[in-house]
């Protein structure tokens, strides 16, 4: 009895102990404090572990790389810069209560989160609570409608602007007839219907639509109608490992018609898990993969350099788009809070009027009914040659 | 592509899924009938495999030694598994064994996870070539290994309950535990060998399957639930269901995807589990033949 | 008798006075988290422990609840209220359903099925993109308004979060006490003795299972009213076993069971995330998973009846193991 009312005491303990120091934690990624001025804090809630890990951890890796170098030259305005990173593994219901936490910590801003399901759960309490939020994730609807997203902005490119690339590709070479295959989550369905609109007001015709699963580990029976169905061209909107996979399937049944992918597949464990069948592929993406190919007069050509120099230095591997979204909201955000200061209205307003900001995704031009702010410019259409990554003029 | 390509093209794909299926099915099988355990973990046993040997090979260990090296560790951790959690959870009632089975599977996958990360990685092909061309359609190479692979183990397992002393003694303990102990057979190690098998197994197919599906952290957990689903329509007593069930889910889920419409595919397998469980909860092969 | 009202009475107080005190919305958004599984571990606490039946895929009928309300509410304009009760029936009605056949199978097929029940369910909300918005999920939620009071609020949805945890906790109590709760007991010691003794098992089990799928719809309606945004991911298959770990490292079967529970894995799961960085820098959640797979088997291993049943020494008289 006794040893059973000692568990009881150590379990009440825990919970309480865990809901209280939650409420007053550290936070990590302090910039030393230098004498006199306040630190200016900011948060994250990113998708480190959970499905949408793999673009969680590079944004996480790229925004503690800029966090120290930020701090280590002294800061903004001499404020210190401090950063708290808190994975919500992918989950919304966790992503709400990191934001909360954040939130309760006083960060002037939050970026996040990773994918489109929880930067959509956060809306409702940063819209609550007046905090200004750039998410990483690509969804329209997390910027629209502007009446009711005064507070939340976006980096990553609209799926719009890499179909109208795509498009304009498509027709110039006379592919009027197209498959259109999308992997079965938000952004394949959200590829899938920004692309049926586009194709209507382009005058192309989807002759088939298949889906598939992230996890599907073949999908033949796809391409199988697919081929029969007379298409002149296939469009896959998803990511690895499915987008490789389609990719190899694709190779082996000798489909004979040029395959499309979207920005998903912007790096280079596509081309490898996809063992040969990448070579071909077509795709709309921003500059960061063909940087050394774009000329020097890009706005974007020195930050891309920057970027791509500093994170393999740091990493030891090249950065991809995702962590460029984070580039980008952390950028965005430092700018702002340069010419704001610690008042989070100021920030928004900052951030609203964003004009011919140059970063890693593109050229940046926010108003008040965009808070994307980014255009058919920001991306390139990109061909996969010998396993290599081809700018196609 | 004519329709009959196209049915053949399918049953291609069919005959790929379904042997993965089964593959997993077996092993679910075989461990139950041996220890009563249903070890919802076995598909973290196939993903730890593959990234297993993936590391292996990408670490200049040529693809049969990370083959076996794989095997054998796995086959390790099937064990240890057995000892520290199987063991002395024996007693307790099935729901228990479920749950733990559950957490073990989680726990695993989290190890995945920390290891490995996310990315998805792969194996090379076994034999080098384009997909053989048959009827117009195409069958790929690794499709073949992958069948042959379980064939092999089939056969085995046949070989190993029919004529060795030892498959003899675990067959035993499934039909009585109590009199198998009686005569001096120690039921004890035959749920440890068990483990470790199904572990083997588990790791040998999931590096098969590997150049074909890409191997991931978190490949398990539908493996696993795909193998249920088969064992379950083929029957949970005995082998030889475990693999028709493995096929007909295959071929199933596949003509589904390629003739009726790929979002509802997965439905369709769960589908068919319902009404077995309703209709014929002993499956298709159900009471016929032995348990194992 | 004494000392369970003066602990009831405590607690009520202290769950009263925290907000008032403690200024976070974290907290709260914690709490309230905790207070709805609390809801759902309940109604699966008395399928489990009370009637013996397994149910790996709870969140189906929790996600029901909530796609209830999102659809309600955004697509048919349709008034807070009635959606919220809606959210309640659509579940049950399903439960009734397909309790029936599902509950004949025993202990494996049984736990295979609602397995698989919980999976189509969750590709159904990813399928039905017409109804559900599919994988994109549905935004727009209104906030609930009963008569002039809209929800609108962390503190004011905590309080109704935890008064409906409070209501139900009270219902369920007289419910254990009552003939139903010793025929339920009964069932669960063993079904043959009391299909003997004259008791309906079957419509028992039934019974036991419309109500969890009430309780889940209920938690699920609420959720969605808080996070005014609902998709898919929240319920699948790793939700369904979240909420048996709840239930089970509780304590099936036993009073305090689901509230430990819920407490228990929701406050490990925040204490990790941010220690864990700390010890760790730049890990993620990789570790909580580890963790939750471990304590998982630990508990099952060593002490399947769960914490709960430490509680019992607070209330009535200990419960026999699981088995």
């Amino acid at each position: 009895m006794k040893k059973n009312r000692i568990l009881t005491g150590i379990i009440a303990v825990i919970i309480t102990a865990g809901l209280l120091l939650s409420g007053c934690s550290g936070s990590k990624d302090t910039g030393k404090t230098t004498a006199g001025k306040e630190p200016y804090k900011i948060g994250a809630v990113i998708d480190i572990s959970g499905t949408s890990s793999s673009l969680g951890a590079p944004e996480r890796d790229t925004l503690q790389m800029l966090a120290d170098k930020v701090n280590a030259a002294g800061g903004i305005n001499g404020h210190p810069l401090e950063l708290t990173i808190l994975d919500n593994k992918s989950d919304e219901t966790e992503a709400v209560l990191a934001v909360k936490k954040l939130i309760e910590q006083k960060v002037l801003a939050v970026i996040g989160g990773s994918s489109s399901g929880t930067s959509m759960a956060m809306i409702d309490t940063v819209q609550k609570e007046k905090v200004p939020m750039i998410s990483l994730a690509a969804a329209s609807t997390i910027v629209e409608p502007a009446q009711e997203r005064q507070w939340v902005f976006k980096t990553p490119q609209s799926d719009i602007v890499a179909i109208k690339k795509m498009m304009g590709y498509l027709k110039e070479k006379g592919l009027t007839k197209v498959a259109f295959l999308y992997m079965n989550n938000a952004y394949g369905d959200n590829g899938r219907k920004a692309f049926a609109v586009a194709a209507q007001a382009g005058g192309l015709q989807i002759v088939d639509e298949e889906k598939f699963e992230a996890t599907d580990k073949d999908m033949t029976p796809q391409l199988t109608r697919v081929k029969a169905s007379g298409a002149q061209a296939a469009v896959v909107w998803a990511i690895p490992p499915s987008a490789s996979i389609i990719t190899k399937n694709f190779k082996d049944l000798n489909m004979g018609i040029p395959l499309f992918h979207s920005h998903g597949v912007g790096n280079q464990t596509f081309i490898d898990l996809a063992q040969g069948g990448a070579d071909g592929v077509i795709l709309p993406i921003g500059k960061l993969i063909v940087a050394d190919q774009v000329p020097d007069s890009d706005p974007q050509k020195k930050v891309l350099n920057t970027y791509i120099e500093e994170y393999t230095k740091k990493y030891n591997s090249p950065p991809n788009s995702f962590g460029g979204y984070a580039w980008d909201g952390f950028y965005l955000l430092v700018n702002a809070l340069e010419k704001a200061g610690a008042d989070r209205a100021a920030i928004r307003d900052v951030l609203e009027n964003t004009q011919n900001y140059s970063g890693v995704s593109g050229v940046f031009n926010m108003s008040a009914s965009d808070h994307n702010g980014l255009a058919a410019d920001s991306m390139v259409m990109v061909q996969i040659e010998n396993g290599k990554w081809k700018l196609i003029k | 592509m004519d329709l009959s390509s196209q049915l053949l093209q399918l049953l291609f794909s069919g005959l790929t899924l379904g042997s993965i299926y089964s593959l997993i099915a077996l092993a679910l099988v075989t461990t139950y009938n041996i220890t009563g355990v249903l070890n919802l973990a076995q598909g973290e046993f196939m993903a730890l495999g593959a990234l297993l040997a993936a590391s292996l090979y990408a670490a200049g260990l040529p693809l049969a030694a990370a083959f076996l090296v794989s095997v054998a560790l796995i086959a390790l951790l099937g064990g240890l598994v057995e000892r520290a959690v199987i063991n002395p959870a024996r007693e307790s009632s099935s729901l228990t064994l479920i749950i733990i089975t559950v957490g073990l599977s989680i726990f695993l996958r989290g190890l995945a996870l920390l290891v490995w990360g996310t990315d998805p990685v792969s194996l090379p092909a076994f034999s080098a070539g384009n997909p053989l061309q048959i009827g117009g359609a195409a069958i790929n190479l690794q499709t073949l290994w992958v069948l042959g692979l379980t064939f092999v183990i089939v056969t085995g397992l046949y070989v190993f309950f029919e004529l060795t002393y030892s498959g003899k003694a675990v067959r035993a303990c499934v039909i009585n535990r109590t009199a198998a102990l009686l005569v001096g057979i120690n039921p004890g190690t035959m749920s440890l060998l068990a483990f470790a098998g199904s572990g083997a197994i588990g790791a040998a197919a999931g590096i098969f399957i590997a150049p074909i599906t890409l191997a991931t952290y978190d490949m398990g957990f539908m493996l696993g639930v795909k193998g249920f689903v088969a064992a379950a329509i083929g029957g949970m007593h005995n082998i030889g269901g475990a693999v028709l069930g493995g096929f007909i889910l295959g071929i199933l889920e596949v003509y589904s995807a390629g003739l009726v419409s790929s979002g509802l595919k997965d439905a369709v397998a769960l589908v068919v589990l319902l009404a077995m469980l309703m209709l014929r909860p002993e499956g298709l092969l159900g009471t016929i033949g032995r348990k194992v | 008798m004494k000392k369970n009202i003066a602990l009831w009475i405590i607690l009520i107080l202290v769950f009263t006075a925290i907000p008032l005190f403690i200024k976070s919305n974290y907290l709260l958004g914690v709490l309230i988290v905790i207070g709805l599984y609390t809801i759902i571990v309940i109604g699966l606490g008395i399928l489990m422990g009370y009637a013996g039946q397994m149910s790996l895929g709870h969140a189906a009928f929790f996600g029901m609840g909530g796609y209830t309300v999102a659809v309600l509410t955004t697509t048919y304009q349709w008034p807070t209220v009635p959606a919220l009760i809606a959210s309640l029936i659509l579940p049950g009605l399903v439960a009734a359903i397909i309790g029936g056949p599902t509950l004949k199978l025993k202990e494996l097929y049984l736990a295979l099925a609602t397995l698989a029940f919980g999976i189509l369910v969750h590709i159904l909300f990813n399928e039905l993109k017409g109804v559900t918005g599919g994988p994109s999920g549905m935004s727009g939620i209104p906030y609930l308004s009963v008569g002039g009071l809209v929800f609108d609020r962390d503190i004011k949805f905590y309080y109704l979060v935890w008064a409906t945890v409070l209501l139900v906790s009270l219902g369920v109590n007289n419910l254990i006490n009552s003939r139903m709760g010793r025929a339920l007991k009964a069932v669960r010691e063993s079904e043959h003795a009391s299909e003997t003794s004259g008791i309906d098992t079957a419509g028992l089990k039934l019974q036991a299972f419309i109500f969890s799928a009430v309780l889940a719809g209920l938690a699920g309606g609420l959720y969605a009213y808080y996070v005014t945004f609902i998709s898919p991911s929240p319920f699948g298959f790793h939700t369904s076993i979240q909420f048996v770990l709840m239930a089970v490292l509780g304590g099936l079967g036993t009073f305090w069971g689901p509230l430990l529970g819920a407490g228990l894995v929701v406050a490990l799961g925040e204490v990790l995330r941010w220690a864990v960085p700390l010890v760790i820098p730049g890990a993620g959640g990789e570790y909580q998973i580890i963790f939750f797979g471990l304590i998982l088997m630990l508990v099952m291993i060593i002490k399947p009846e769960g914490l709960g049943a430490v509680m019992n020494l607070f209330s009535k008289p200990s419960v026999e193991e699981v088995k």
